[in-house]
């Protein structure tokens, strides 16, 4: 059976293992720690990013947590706490959460200063200033953040089957116990598809609510309100352009 | 943790590590010689740029796992391959330094550059010896990004056979024995903190003008 055959077999669209099923395992894993995720980290990073103070904290645990291998944090988690909805959030969580906190943090730090100054200026009161100035022009790095956290949290999903749980993963990994390799082949189109598709919506998003004002930063140099007092970090990789956040 | 499984494992743990270190930095240096030209190439002509940085944004999007699984049909290698996972990890590098080095060499101010050219500098040696070193300080964040990502993802490798330490995790999870899952996190985190500082310390020594511009702005 070729890949050909295997997608346009009816049995695998129907039933627990179809692919409906499975997809639907995938986006509701992915969604509910994505969510969870920018609730947490957003408001953080935007408030450390408003005050100024703490910053160094954000990017250092950022770059601490890429470090942590995902693969080896999921399997020890499920270990010690079984097959169910927490463990596999706690992992997708802690993946998640450090793209988004540094791409709020640097977005809402790296505002012009004279823009808030101006914002100040004309009576905004901080909240304000926050809410309809640092974040609107925070919008692209933050973005980035949450398309990174995105990418990371679809790929680690699908290495959840691993361990035991559904999602596209499962055709991965069943078709390589089970020696079906076609499954496998099957599996990783649709879990490419998934990812190239979410990648593509949220391009789309972003393109969408991002103040066309703001449109050429991707080739940018870096803006002047860079932070002074972090002379190493500087070149770090704490700016998280999308491609720049770290992958699974 | 039972603390004795380590010594009683030391060979296996140190092999493993250094299966680790080579699936995950040959990559970055494969990676590396591939990106400079083809970043170069997309500085300089629009149409490379249209085509290569969108490619490279399509490339990275893929999970490593999948890349793990496909590659061998391409390539025509067996599954259990590790060339599987170092070609996989030098695409997710190039795919991340072609961006860096072009929006880095573009950078470079047009003065910078004419500069160069009215002392005397052809093309090739200007980029040698001008935009290039230029371009070094981001060329490093974007290596650190890559090392450090890659030294994660290898352990990926594991679910299909073949991954430096990340066997300790798969092992460790078909023995329900958490000792091992643990070292091999631990290790894997400590080769990633160790090659991300010596990235840093190789960008200082690269860029000797930044400390001497550091100092004479905390002097003035």
């Amino acid at each position: 059976m070729n890949i050909v055959g295997w997608f346009t077999d009816p049995t695998h669209w129907s039933g627990p293992d179809g692919v409906p099923t499975r997809v639907l395992e995938q986006l509701y894993y992915s969604v509910l720690a994505l969510l969870v995720a920018v609730v947490i980290a957003v408001p953080i990073g935007a408030l450390v990013g408003h005050t100024g103070r703490g910053g160094f904290l954000i990017v250092g645990l950022a770059n601490w947590l890429r470090s942590l291998p995902d693969f080896g944090l999921l399997i020890l988690l499920v270990l010690l706490a079984g097959v169910h909805l927490i463990p596999v959030m706690v992992a997708l969580l802690v993946l998640a959460i450090p793209p988004l906190l540094a791409g709020t943090y640097a977005g809402v730090s790296n505002v012009d200063r004279s823009v808030v100054d101006a914002a100040r200026g004309v009576g905004m009161r901080e909240r304000d200033v926050l809410l309809r100035v640092e974040i609107p022009n925070a919008l692209p790095l933050l973005l980035g953040g949450l398309r990174a956290a995105t990418l990371q949290v679809i790929a680690t999903t699908a290495i959840a089957a691993y361990v035991g749980y559904g999602g596209l993963g499962r055709y991965l990994i069943d078709g390589l116990h089970r020696h079906i390799y076609v499954e496998m082949a099957a599996g990783a189109v649709l879990v490419a598809i998934l990812a190239l598709v979410v990648e593509g919506i949220l391009a789309a998003v972003q393109r969408a609510v991002v103040s066309p004002g703001l449109r050429p930063t991707d080739s940018r140099a870096r803006p002047p309100s860079e932070p002074k007092n972090e002379p190493t970090r500087a070149d770090a990789p704490d700016r998280p352009n999308p491609d720049m956040a770290g992958v699974t | 943790m039972i603390w004795g499984w380590i010594p009683r494992n030391g060979a296996l743990i140190v092999g493993l590590l250094g299966e680790h270190l080579i699936l995950s930095l040959l990559p970055v240096l494969i990676g590396l010689v591939l990106a400079v030209p083809l970043g170069w190439l997309a500085s300089r002509s629009k149409a490379a740029r249209a085509v290569l940085i969108p490619s490279a944004g399509v490339l990275y999007t893929i999970p490593s796992l999948v890349l793990f699984i496909v590659l061998p049909v391409i390539l025509g290698t067996r599954i259990l391959d590790p060339v599987n996972v170092v070609v996989a990890l030098a695409i997710y590098t190039v795919a991340l330094l072609v961006r860096s080095v072009a929006d880095a060499l573009a950078a470079v101010p047009a003065m910078v550059v004419a500069a160069a050219t009215a002392m005397g500098f052809r093309p090739t040696r200007r980029f040698v010896s001008v935009e290039f070193p230029l371009a070094v300080p981001v060329l490093i964040a974007g290596l650190r990004v890559a090392t450090v990502s890659n030294i994660s993802l290898v352990s990926v490798g594991a679910a299909i056979g073949v991954g430096g330490l990340g066997q300790l995790f798969t092992d460790g999870f078909d023995r329900s024995f958490p000792t091992e899952i643990v070292t091999g996190i631990v290790l894997s985190m400590l080769l990633a903190l160790v090659a991300d500082a010596l990235l840093v310390s190789l960008g200082r020594i690269a860029t000797p003008w930044s400390q001497v511009c550091a100092r004479a702005g905390r002097a003035a």
